[in-house]
Order: structure tokens, then sequence, then C-alpha cells
């Protein structure tokens, strides 16, 4: 039992990076028609905000300190962050730490111009192009942007720390009624999870209950119409590839303390993305959502050393077996419109 | 008045023969035929670096290239020479390799072991690398050694530490200066046991390739033989990044001690996620939870964070070392560079210096010649005390450093303490150790 409740819980947090990257998918699919291989890139550069952020408020002078040595055996020079000398070392350290919750507050700006700017400078070139020609151009975006951020940042993990107070785990086997320590989840992964339920919240609530929301919706359904009507979608269109963009960064951004971020971080998670979109029905949000939490719970579940041994290399495979089952029997997927890739 | 003899059909006819000449590989050319492949010319010699330079190790290669460039200058003259100063065998005095200026070209690994079989084919067959060395993974160094085998050219092996590379996949011109599993299991036991005692149940996370199931198996070995239980071995996909469906069910397993035999990338991932999940403050069978990585490396840890702080591990070299021989190299890479070298840069460079020694000591560059002089070569002053080249392996055999995740680092370098340096002999092991059996080195290949 305790070993079904922690796959659940590790479901669900894999689903929350799932269906927030395959919700900005879905975003971008359903408002532009491109199927946008840089996905995973966003997610990737919105961690790497969270590295610049924590670059930013580390950035430090360097004082002689004669009572120490540097490898060489020379007197050491010791890094003091100018944020100490702005706000003290207390506060300065505090800030410090709290890196990656700061960072969404960077995140959200520059993950909007990000996808401005991506949107305007080259996607909408490839509109009216076959989805080959978007899938071969995105891809193509997403190995540059991978290679600028490596040139940067380098090829290794770069670990980005959760805020003290939440590097422990929550003890969910005392609450529950089980012995201490059976069911132990770390605290910064419920927050993940609890921070990926509120994104996915403001989105829907976003485009149900604006104005902004609603004429996107209109234009999901009837583009020509809507333009028609005078309303210039496409800039609204552009913005939501930015909201998009938006989404996937802080994704990225908060889950740093899970993975050191690299490099190669969003090309991990596209593939699934993809999939996850496929499953849930390309262009359907509640689908992509749903999605996201059932092939990360099924993903868990396959990864349990029982069912390894019994079917070895299934947690490999599951998502994609699924894909097929869901492609053979209902192309739409689980919450697709009828008739889309049904034809 | 002179007749030309310059006929159509003569014209056309030198031209294929021109074009086909150029066409062929550089060791196959008539020029550069004697005897074996590449067989350099009177002035310089070209050795083939072959390192990650794209990748997730692309960092680590990035440092073994630093230390093979280090490597040319000292054997150049250049720069303060580093530990040619120190190494014992006296032979190499900065003119080069046999009095030609050495020269290097590089090749990309990409840790993938077809890319770096074509970029070390490419190294040989365009550029005429008479030697190749470097690389980052076991699979690769595996590739790259047959291929290097079969093209007749020397390979000295970069980072490697599975059992294979000089057991069951060795080959008569392949050479490896780093240590290995089972290397890192003898040494390890014993200070597994000082510390954490002979009663422990151990709970393996492997990454599912050569190197994970290599140091599984040492690791399994020897803390069995220690008094450990074994309570479950479980495969890991590589690169997997997200751990926690393998981390969360160690907790109920009824083991008290996680043996992550993970490297880079999925190293930092694990251990990261491991601490995160509660595993070091968990008190499991009335002890504290312990977690051990059996191959430590300074440019991974740095990744992991505060997480490798009281780790157990093996290493094949550290900076902080105080030979004399381990100084003179960090003074030299840290003064070019800025800070110290990692053992992959150790390594590479040592195998660099062996690989000149050996040529000057047996008088010749034919790989036959090169390999005769390795074999059984004992040597010091490379950072590591004595060492032995064993004949019957091409494996190195020398003092192996266990270190800890150091509490208080004073520097972003300070991350490792070496808590033993295991003597060689104690790293020792027969020849005809079972998990090194079912290939042999067959004989040199000079190629040409």
């Amino acid at each position: 039992m305790e070993s079904f409740i922690i796959q659940i819980l590790n479901g669900l947090d894999k689903g929350s990076a799932y269906a927030l990257i395959a919700l900005g998918l879905t975003l971008i699919f359903g408002t532009l028609g491109v199927v946008n291989f840089a996905h995973g890139a966003l997610f990737m550069i919105g961690a790497f905000c969270a590295v610049t952020l924590g670059r930013l408020l580390t950035l430090s002078h360097e004082v002689l300190d004669p009572s120490r040595t540097d490898f060489l055996g020379n007197p050491a020079m010791v890094k003091v962050p100018y944020i100490y000398d702005i706000f003290g070392p207390e506060l300065g350290a505090t800030i410090i730490d709290w890196t990656v919750p700061l960072s969404i507050l960077f995140a959200i700006p520059v993950m909007i111009l990000v996808g401005v700017v991506m949107e305007r400078g080259l996607i909408r070139h490839f509109y009216k192009r076959p989805h080959a020609d978007q899938i071969l151009v995105t891809f193509g975006l997403a190995i540059v942007l991978q290679e600028i951020i490596k040139a940067f940042y380098g090829a290794n993990p770069i670990p980005t720390p959760a805020p003290q107070a939440f590097t422990g785990s929550f003890d969910f086997g005392v609450l529950l009624g089980f012995d201490p320590f059976t069911v132990i989840y770390p605290y910064w992964r419920l927050i993940y999870f609890v921070f990926s339920v509120v994104i996915i919240a403001a989105v829907f609530a976003f485009l149900q209950f604006t104005t902004f929301g609603m004429v996107v919706r209109a234009g999901m359904a009837d583009r020509e119409t809507v333009g028609l009507l005078g309303i210039n979608i496409d800039r609204r269109f552009t913005l939501m590839f930015g909201l998009a963009a938006a989404v996937a960064g802080l994704a990225g951004a908060m889950y740093t303390p899970i993975n050191s971020p690299n490099y190669h971080m969003g090309m991990d998670f596209l593939v699934l993305s993809f999939v996850v979109v496929v499953v849930g029905g390309m262009g359907s949000l509640p689908g992509a959502v749903l999605a996201g939490f059932l092939l990360g719970i099924l993903q868990s579940f396959a990864s349990m050393s029982a069912v390894i041994e019994t079917i070895p290399g299934i947690n490999q495979v599951v998502i994609y077996l699924v894909a097929i089952i869901i492609l053979l029997t209902r192309p739409r997927g689980l919450m697709g419109r009828k008739g889309v890739m049904e034809d | 008045m002179s007749k030309s003899n310059f006929t159509r059909r003569g014209l056309l006819k030198t031209s294929a023969m021109a074009g086909a000449a150029l066409a062929m590989p550089t060791y196959l050319r008539a020029a550069a035929h004697s005897g074996f492949t590449n067989a350099p010319g009177e002035s310089t010699v070209t050795l083939g670096f072959n390192v990650p330079q794209t990748g997730a190790y692309a960092d680590e290669g990035a440092d073994e290239l630093r230390a093979y460039q280090l490597a040319v200058e000292h054997l150049n003259g250049e720069g303060d020479g580093g530990m040619l100063n120190t190494f014992t065998s006296k032979v190499l005095d900065g003119t080069g390799i046999l009095g030609r200026k050495v020269e290097y070209v590089t090749g990309d690994t990409q840790t993938n072991s077809d890319a770096a079989r074509a970029s070390a084919r490419s190294m040989i067959e365009k550029d005429g690398a008479i030697m190749i060395t470097g690389g980052s993974s076991s699979g690769v160094a595996i590739a790259v050694q047959g291929l290097c085998q079969d093209a007749g050219v020397i390979f000295m092996a970069g980072l490697t530490h599975s059992n294979d590379t000089t057991g069951k996949d060795k080959r008569a011109n392949g050479f490896r200066h780093f240590f290995n599993t089972e290397m890192s299991g003898r040494a390890l036991a014993p200070i597994l046991e000082a510390n954490y005692g002979s009663d422990r149940k151990a709970y393996h996370l492997t990454a599912d390739y050569t190197w994970g199931w290599s140091q599984e198996n040492s690791m399994k070995t020897y803390t069995e033989d220690l008094g450990w239980e074994t309570v479950n071995t479980v495969l890991t996909p590589v690169g997997a990044g997200d751990f926690s469906s393998y981390i969360a069910p160690v907790a109920q397993s009824g083991a008290d001690v996680l043996i992550l035999n993970h490297y880079g990338g999925d190293m930092v991932n694990s251990l990261t996620q491991a601490v995160q999940f509660g595993l070091r403050n968990l008190e499991a069978n009335g002890k504290n939870f312990e977690i051990v990585v059996p191959l430590f490396s300074r440019l991974m840890a740095r990744g992991a964070g505060d997480s490798i702080k009281g780790i157990f591990g093996s290493t094949n070299w550290h900076w902080s070392l105080q030979d004399e021989a381990s100084q003179a190299f960090v003074r030299s890479f840290g003064t070019k560079y800025g800070f110290p070298p990692s053992q992959a840069a150790h390594t590479c460079y040592v195998q660099t210096l062996l690989y000149a020694d050996a040529v000057t000591r047996g008088g010749s560059f034919n790989p036959c010649a090169v390999a005769e002089a390795l074999e059984g070569f004992e040597f010091d002053g490379m950072g590591n005390g004595p060492t032995l080249y064993r004949a019957e392996d091409h494996q190195c055999f020398k003092d192996v450093l266990v270190v800890k995740g150091k509490e208080n680092p004073t520097s972003e370098f300070d991350l490792l303490e070496i808590v033993e340096i295991t003597p060689r002999d104690v790293v020792t092991y027969p020849v005809d150790h079972p998990d090194f059996q079912g290939g042999s080195l067959g004989s040199c290949n000079p190629g040409a």
C-alpha cells in the first residue's frame, strides 16, 4: 500500500511537468496550428532563468583573505556577493537562498519576450507550410538554443537548490496512519505539484473568464470569422505563444531543484510531452493536462522494481505503447475533437 | 624544338592515378609507408586527441583537451615541463618525440561509440595520427580501442572505468592508465566496513550499460565479502533524469545503504534526489541510512552541490595530493588555466607522456615497439606513486584514492577530501580474475 501511494505521488509529480509542457504545446498548436518542437527548449531556458538569476544574485567582488590559500598556495581571494553589501549578509544570504522561487518573477517577462521573438522572428514564416517543415525548423531551433545555452553555461548539470526551508521531506506515512518513514516525499516535489495545478488553473481561468481569452478561444474555433469581425487575431495569437513559452519556462524554473539543469533537459521532456499531447487529443487543453497526469502515474508504476522484473524494460516503453494503442483505437486522443487526426 | 609527349590518353591516365593516390588514406600512401601505419616524417609527429567536445561529457572532454595541450607543450619544451620534471624515466628532453615536434588533431567522440569511431578513423586516415587517446566513457573506449587495433595504431585510453576495457575487450594496441571498477571495490570495501560495519543491507541503482554492470558487480562482490546483504539491484536507463520512481521504494526495501552505480549527470541527479527523499536522515535496521557513490568525479560532483557531503567514493587522482608530481602538474595546469585539473585531465596528460616515453625508449613509432616498451613498465613521479603497466592486460596498477564529499569546502574546487590512499598491492588482482576473462590481447598490429 505504501509503495502504491508513493508511486501515485511520483506520478503526479512527473505528470506536473508533462502537463505544463503539454499545455503550452497544445496552446500553440490550437491557436497557430504549429507543431513546436522547440517547446522543450523553452522549458530548458526557463530552468536557466533560475540559474541566471542565481548567478546575478551571487555576483561578487573579491576580497583578499590572507588567512587562507588557493589551490596554488597563493593567498586566497574570497568572493563576497554584492547583495551582501546592499542588504547585509543575513538578508543577502536569504535572498540567494530563495533564488528559485524568485526566479518565477524573472522568468515570466523573459520567457514571454523569448516566445514573442521566436514567433515573430521565425515561426510565423512557417504558418502556411506543411507540418513537416514546421517540425524541422522548430527542431533545428531547439538544437541551436541548447547549443547557445551550452556555450554559456557548459555541459555539466548546475546545482540550483530549493530554499533551505523546503529541502526536507514530508512524512505522509504518519499522516495516513502508517509507520513513520514509510511514505516520505520531498517538500519541493509537493510544492511543484501544487504550483503546476495553480498555473494550469490560471491558464484555464484566463482563457475562460477574460475577454482576451474569449477572443482567443473564438479564434481557435474559427480564425477566419474572428478576423472578419475586425479583431487582430494574429496579435493575440502571438501573445498566446508568449504565454505558452512562459508556462513552459515557469515549469522549467521550478523544476531546477528536482533535476540540476543542463542544456539537454528540454529534449528529455520534449518527446514525452508530444506523446502526452497526442494521447490527450491534439488541440485539447483539458486533454493535455489529463494525459500528462495519467501518463506520469503510469510511468511511475511501470518503474517499480516488481513490474520491471516481470516485464523488463517496460518502464522505458510504456508511454509509447499507450500512444500506439490510442492512435490505433482512438486517433483523436482522450479528449480530442471529433475528426482531428481521424482523416 | 622539343616534342611534347603529352597525349590525351596519357593525361587521363596520369590524372586517374594521381586522383587515386590522393583519395587513398595517408597511411596507405607509399611515402608514409614504413612498415607501420602513419609513420611520421622527419620533422613532426601527429597525435589524435579524441574527446567528447559535445554532449553530456563536454566539460570533461574540454578538461582532457586542456591536459593534452599542456602535455604537447611540455613535450615540445615549452612551459615549465610539468611532470616531465618528476617522471622517473628521464628520456624525454623537451625536444618533441624522437626529435620530431609534436602536433595534434582533435576529434569529437560525442560520447557515442559510432561518432567516436568515425572521428578516430578520420584522424588516422586523413590526418595521419599515429596514436589515438582520450574519451570519457567505457563504451566509447572499447569501441575506439577495437578500431585502433584494426588500424594498427596505439590507443591510450582516457577516462574509462569498466573492467571490460582491460578485461574481455582488451586489445594488444590498447593501454589504460585509469583504474577500474574492480579496484574501486577493493579500495572502498575496507573503508565502508570501518565506517558502516559488516552488517548492512545494500540496495543498488545501476546505470544500464557496460560500466554500470561492471561497477555493480564489483561493489556487490566486495560488500558481500564484508558480510553485507544485497537486498536489490535495479537497472536504470542512462540519462533517466528523474530517478524518483527508483529511489522512492528504497526506504521500504529493508536496505540501510544505497549504492549509486551512476556517473556523470545520472550521478548528480540520482544522488541529489536520494538526498531530497530524505534517505540520509532515515534510520533503517537501527542504523543511519548511508549512500555510497563508487566512482566520484570532481567535475560532476560540483553538480550535486551539498548532496555529496559525507558520501564515500573512489577516484583515480585528486588535485589536493601533496606529492611532488601531483603538485607539479597542478601548478602547470592551474597557472595556465586558472583552476585545478580533474582526474580525467590527469590521466590524459599522463597517458600522453607515457606514450612519448615509450616511443623514445623503444626508439621507434612502430606500435609494436611502443607496446613492448609499455608492457611491464614500472615508473613513478606521475602522481599515483609507483605504477606498473602490466604486460598481460595493459592495465596500470597503482594506488587508488578513497574520497569523501567534504563537509566544509573552502573553495568551489575543494569538494572531496582524501580519506585513504589504498596501496597498489591491495587493488592488484590476478591476471586470471574471473571478471576479466572472455577475451585476449591478441598480438600487436603495426598496420600498414
